[in-house]
C-alpha cells in the first residue's frame, strides 16, 4: 500500500521546484545529522555499558569542541537562511505584468473575480505559463489561500488586501485548501485550482460570456454611487482626479507620502478620513457597509484601469500598469 | 493519597508527619505542594489525552463521521489548551522543580512557602474554569484564540476559557518568582552559581520567561474578553482594530512559552544522563549558558509564527534569522549530552531510556524546526501537519519523555518506594514506539499539504492518518502503564534507600522520602555538581 504514498505533492508552479530542492537539501542534511547523533549514542551506550570494575572516565569538557559545534552549525544555518529567504523574496515579488485575480474569502467559500469579468466560486481556472497575482481579502475572519501543488500559502485578512502570486507550470486539477482555522466548516472551505493549456483557457474564458470586465463593473459602480460627482476625470473636482493616480506616490495633508496601491484605494473608500490627499478637505463620506468586498474589488480594478495606457485597455491582462516594483509589504 | 500507603513503622518523613485532608490542603511544604501538583496535572493530562484520542479516532476516515464538525473543533481546541496550560507548562517546574529545587540548593523550603501554596490554588481555580468550560459545552477557538474569529464569530465559552488560562497564568508567574528568589537567596554555603545542578539552572531560565512573558498573555486574553464583552475595536478591523496585533501579542508570550515547556525537561535530562553514565556533564558552563541564551533569544523570535500572516517581507527575514540563532544553543545541548556518555559507565534504567529517547526525539524536533524557520519552506508547511509533528516531537517526544524520566528518577525520593524496573522499561519502549508511529507520518502528511485542524480531509491522506491513529492507541497504553505501576509501587514497591542510583546531588544525601524541612542542619557544599569522580565508583550493574 505504501507505493501509493508520495513524499511530496505534484509540482505545478514556478516555486515548487525551488522549494522542493531546499526541502530535499534539508532532509539530507538533517538526516545525516540525525544519523550521526543516533550512531554516536548507540555506540556509546553499547561500548560504555556498565561493567564490573570498569569506571567512567571523568572529562570536564572541551572548549575547542564547544566552539566547533557552535560555529559550524551557525554557518550552515546562515546558508539555509539565505537560500530560503531568496525563495521567500521571490514569493513576495510578483512580476509587474501579472494577470490579476481578485479573491474574496468568507466562511466557508472562495470567490474569485477575474479582471476579464468571469466569476467563480471554489474553483479557479488559470492558464499554464501566465504569472497570476491573487489580490485577496476576507469578508469575516482570517482565512489562508493554500495550494500545496504550487507551494504557496498566504493568509487572507478582513479589512485589507494581501497578495500571493504564482505561475502554473503543469495542467491539472489541484487542491485549494483554507489553511487558517476559520470556524465550523474550516475543512470544507476547499476548492480546485484548474490549470489549463492557454488555448483551453481561452476557450473556457470566452465560454462564460461575462457581461463586461471587472473594471467595467467598477465604472458602473463609480457612477451609480456618485463617486464621479466629486472625483471628476476631466478636471480637478472636490475630490482628487483619479486618472493616473494608481501606483504613484500620493502626498497627504499631514505631509506623509504613500503609494496609491490596492490597500490605499480600499482604505480611502471605507475610511476616507484616514489618509486625505494634500490640498483636499476631508469631506468624503465612508462607504463602509454600502459597498460589498466584491464591489470594492471592482472599484479598485476600475481606478487601476484609469492609470493604464492607452485608456480603454482596462482589464486586459498583462497590460502593465505602472505599479511600483517594491516588494509587497501587505502593510 | 500517598499518606495511607506508608507503613507506620517508618521514621518520620514529610509524607507520614501529618495525616488528613487538611494537612495536605493547608500545607506549605514544597514537597507536599509538588505532590498536589502531581495529582492535578496528571488529572488534566488524561483529560487532554482523551481529547487527543477522540481527534485521532475521527481522523481514521477522511469523512467527518464520528462527531460533528463543531465538536471536532472543540476537541482540538481543548486538547491544546489543557495540555499546554494545565499540563506541559506546570509539569516539570511545578512538580519536580517544586520538590527538588530547595533540596538541590540545600534549603529547607522555597523562599515563599505560602505563595507556593497560593500558586497551587490559583492553578486549581484556573483548572476549575477550564473544567466548567469543558462541561458546559466547550470552546472552539483553537488554543491560539485567533481574532476576529474568537472575538466576533463564535458563541462558545471563549471568555470562560480565557479566564481559566488567565488565572492559571498567575500560578505560573508566582511559581517563577518563587524560584528566582529562592535560587538567588537560599543557596547553602558553598553552593555557588557554578556548582548548581543544571536542573536548577534550567528552572531558573524557565522562571525568567514565566515572570516576563506570562503577563503579556494575561493582557492579551483580557483584551480578547473586553472585545467580546464590550465590542471594543482592538482587533476588529471594521472598528479600526488590527487582527495581526493579536497574533503579535499572543506569540510574544506563546513562543517563549515553548521554552517554558522544554527548558525544564533539558534540566531533567542533564541530571539523568550524568547519573546513569556516572559522569560529569560535558561542558557545564556551555550547558548553563545555553539555557540562559535560549531563554533570552526565545523572546526575539515570535513572528516566525506569522510568516504567511501578512507581515512585511523584511520583518519576516529578521525573525527567520533570529530563529536560526536560537537553534544554536539547542544544538550545543544535544552535542554535550551525547559527549557526556563518551567513556561513561552506562546503565539502562527506565529514566535513562527515557532520557535517551528525549535526546533522539528532541533532535528530530529541533532539526525539523530548521525547516520551519526557513522562510521559503515555512510558506508551504506552516499550518499543516508538518507543524503538528514538529511541535509534538518537542513537546511530547521532548518534554513528556523528560518528565517521565524525571518522575522515575526521583520517584524513590518522592514516594520512598522503588517502581518495578522491568515494567518501567517496557512502558518506556511502548511510549517510544507509539510516539514515533503517531507523529512521524504527520511530517509526510504535512509536506503533502494536509492542513491542520481539518475535521474531514482528502482521501489520499488516509493511509498516513490510519498509521498515526494506530500509533496513538499504542501511546495511550504506554501512558496508562506507568499510572498503574507507580500507584502499585506506593504500596507494594521495595522501600527506597537514600541513594538508590548512587547518584550525585544533595537530594540523594538525605533520606527517601525526606523529612519535612529536608536537612537536619544546613549543608556546606564543597564540591562541584556531578562529582562522580568523588563518589564510590563500585556501582552494581543493572540488569
Amino acid at each position: 500500500m505504501f507505493q501509493n504514498i508520495p513524499l511530496w505533492p505534484a509540482r505545478a508552479s514556478n516555486f515548487a521546484g525551488n522549494v522542493d530542492a531546499l526541502y530535499i537539501f534539508l532532509l539530507t542534511l538533517c538526516g545525516l545529522m540525525c544519523l550521526a547523533i543516533f550512531t554516536m549514542i548507540t555506540i556509546f551506550v553499547i561500548k560504555y555499558r556498565r561493567r564490573p570494575g570498569v569506571y567512567a572516565e571523568q572529562i570536564e569538557g572541551s572548549n575547542a569542541l564547544e566552539f566547533t559545534w557552535t560555529f559550524i552549525p551557525l554557518g550552515i544555518f546562515l546558508c539555509i537562511f539565505v537560500w530560503s529567504s531568496a525563495i521567500y523574496f521571490q514569493q513576495h515579488t510578483p512580476p509587474k505584468d501579472s494577470a490579476e485575480v481578485y479573491t474574496v474569502a468568507k466562511q466557508w467559500m472562495w470567490k474569485f473575480q477575474h479582471v476579464e469579468g468571469q466569476r467563480e466560486i471554489n474553483e479557479l481556472h488559470v492558464p499554464v505559463g501566465r504569472d497570476v497575482r491573487m489580490i485577496m481579502t476576507s469578508q469575516d475572519v482570517i482565512h489562508s489561500f493554500y495550494v500545496p501543488a504550487f507551494r504557496i500559502k498566504q493568509d487572507v485578512l478582513p479589512g485589507r488586501y494581501t497578495v500571493a502570486w504564482f505561475r502554473a507550470t503543469k495542467p491539472g486539477v489541484y487542491h485549494l485548501f483554507c489553511a487558517e482555522y476559520c470556524g465550523t466548516m474550516h475543512s470544507g472551505m476547499i476548492g480546485d485550482v484548474v490549470v489549463m493549456e492557454p488555448k483551453d483557457y481561452q476557450a473556457w474564458a470566452s465560454g462564460g460570456a461575462p457581461s463586461g470586465s471587472l473594471a467595467d463593473t467598477g465604472q458602473g459602480l463609480f457612477q451609480s454611487l456618485g463617486c464621479n460627482t466629486c472625483h471628476r476625470l476631466d478636471t480637478q473636482g472636490r475630490g482628487p482626479n483619479l486618472t493616473g493616480v494608481f501606483g504613484r506616490p500620493v502626498l497627504l495633508d499631514d505631509g506623509r507620502t504613500v503609494t496609491a496601491d490596492e490597500n490605499y484605494v480600499r482604505e480611502s473608500i471605507l475610511n476616507p478620513g484616514a489618509k486625505v490627499v494634500s490640498g483636499f478637505k476631508p469631506i468624503m463620506p465612508t462607504f463602509q457597509g454600502i459597498v460589498s468586498d466584491e464591489q470594492l474589488n471592482a472599484l479598485v480594478a476600475y481606478i487601476k484601469s484609469l492609470s493604464q495606457q492607452p485608456a480603454g485597455a482596462a482589464g486586459t491582462p498583462n497590460m502593465s500598469p505602472p505599479t511600483s516594483e517594491t516588494p509587497l509589504s501587505n502593510r | 493519597m500517598a499518606t495511607a500507603t506508608v507503613p507506620a513503622v517508618e521514621r518520620e518523613n514529610y509524607l507520614n508527619k501529618e495525616y488528613g485532608v487538611m494537612s495536605w490542603l493547608l500545607t506549605t511544604d514544597h514537597k507536599r505542594i509538588a505532590l498536589l501538583y502531581l495529582v492535578s496535572i496528571t488529572f488534566f493530562f488524561f483529560i487532554g489525552g482523551f481529547f487527543a484520542l477522540l481527534i485521532r479516532l475521527e481522523l481514521l476516515t477522511p469523512a467527518g463521521d464520528l462527531m460533528q464538525a463543531d465538536t471536532y473543533n472543540k476537541m482540538f481546541t481543548m486538547h491544546g489548551q489543557v495540555m499546554v496550560f494545565f499540563f506541559l507548562i506546570p509539569a516539570v517546574p511545578a512538580v519536580l522543580g517544586n520538590f527538588l529545587i530547595p533540596i538541590m540548593i540545600g534549603a529547607k523550603d522555597l523562599a515563599f512557602p505560602r505563595v507556593n501554596l497560593l500558586s497551587w490554588y490559583l492553578f486549581i481555580a484556573g483548572g476549575a474554569f477550564m473544567l466548567y468550560t469543558i462541561l458546559t459545552g466547550g470552546v472552539d477557538t483553537g488554543w491560539t484564540f485567533y481574532t476576529p474569529l474568537s472575538t466576533q464569530f463564535l458563541d462558545t465559552h471563549v471568555v470562560a476559557a480565557a479566564l481559566a488560562i488567565f488565572i492559571a497564568g498567575f500560578s505560573s508567574i508566582l511559581t517563577g518568582l518563587n524560584f528566582i528568589v529562592t535560587i538567588h537567596r537560599m543557596r547553602a554555603p558553598g553552593m555557588t552559581w557554578s556548582r548548581l545542578p543544571l536542573f536548577v539552572w534550567a528552572n531558573y531560565a524557565t522562571a525568567i520567561i514565566q515572570v516576563l512573558g506570562t503577563p503579556v498573555l494575561a493582557i492579551t486574553l483580557m483584551l480578547v474578553a473586553l472585545e467580546r464583552i464590550f465590542h471594543l475595536g482592538i482587533f476588529n478591523p471594521q472598528m479600526g482594530g488590527d487582527p495581526l496585533l493579536f497574533q503579535h501579542l499572543f506569540w510574544f508570550y506563546s513562543h517563549p512559552a515553548v521554552y517554558i515547556m522544554i527548558l525544564p525537561g533539558m534540566g531533567v535530562v542533564s541530571e539523568v544522563v550524568t547519573a546513569f553514565a556516572r559522569k560529569r556533564i560535558f561542558g557545564y558552563r556551555f550547558m548553563a549558558l545555553a539555557l540562559i541564551a535560549i531563554a533570552v533569544l526565545g523572546f526575539l523570535v515570535w513572528a516566525h509564527h506569522m510568516f504567511i500572516a501578512g507581515i512585511s517581507l523584511y520583518a519576516a527575514m529578521v525573525f527567520s534569522l533570529l530563529s536560526y540563532f536560537v537553534a544554536v544553543p539547542s544544538a550545543i545541548k544535544v552535542f554535550n549530552w551525547t559527549s557526556t556518555m563518551y567513556r561513561g559507565s552506562i546503565s539502562y534504567t527506565t529514566p535513562m531510556l527515557y532520557a535517551l529517547g528525549f535526546i533522539g526525539l528532541f533532535t528530530m524536533g529541533g532539526l525539523t524546526g530548521l525547516f520551519l524557520a526557513a522562510l521559503g519552506i515555512d510558506v508551504h508547511v506552516t499550518d499543516t501537519y508538518f507543524v503538528i509533528a514538529h511541535f509534538h516531537y518537542i513537546m511530547v517526544g521532548g518534554m513528556v519523555l523528560a518528565y517521565m524520566a524525571g518522575i522515575h528518577y526521583w520517584w524513590p525520593k518522592m514516594s520512598g518506594r522503588m517502581y518495578p524496573e522491568s515494567w518501567g522499561r517496557l512502558a518506556a519502549l511502548i511510549i517510544f514506539i507509539g510516539f514515533n508511529l503517531t507523529f512521524f507520518p504527520q511530517f509526510i502528511l504535512g509536506y503533502l499539504g494536509m492542513p491542520r485542524r481539518y475535521w474531514q480531509y482528502a482521501p489520499e491522506f488516509q493511509v498516513l492518518n490510519v498509521l498515526s491513529t494506530a500509533g496513538a492507541t499504542i501511546l495511550a497504553v504506554g501512558y496508562i502503564l506507568p499510572m498503574i505501576y507507580l500507584l502499585w509501587s506506593m504500596r507494594y514497591g521495595k522501600p527506597a534507600e537514600a541513594n538508590p542510583w548512587h547518584a550525585a546531588g544533595l537530594e540523594w544525601m538525605i533520606e527517601s522520602p525526606p523529612k519535612t524541612f529536608n536537612f537536619d542542619e544546613t549543608p556546606t557544599v564543597t564540591w562541584e555538581a556531578y562529582n562522580y569522580d568523588e563518589l564510590n565508583q563500585e556501582v552494581p550493574v543493572e540488569r
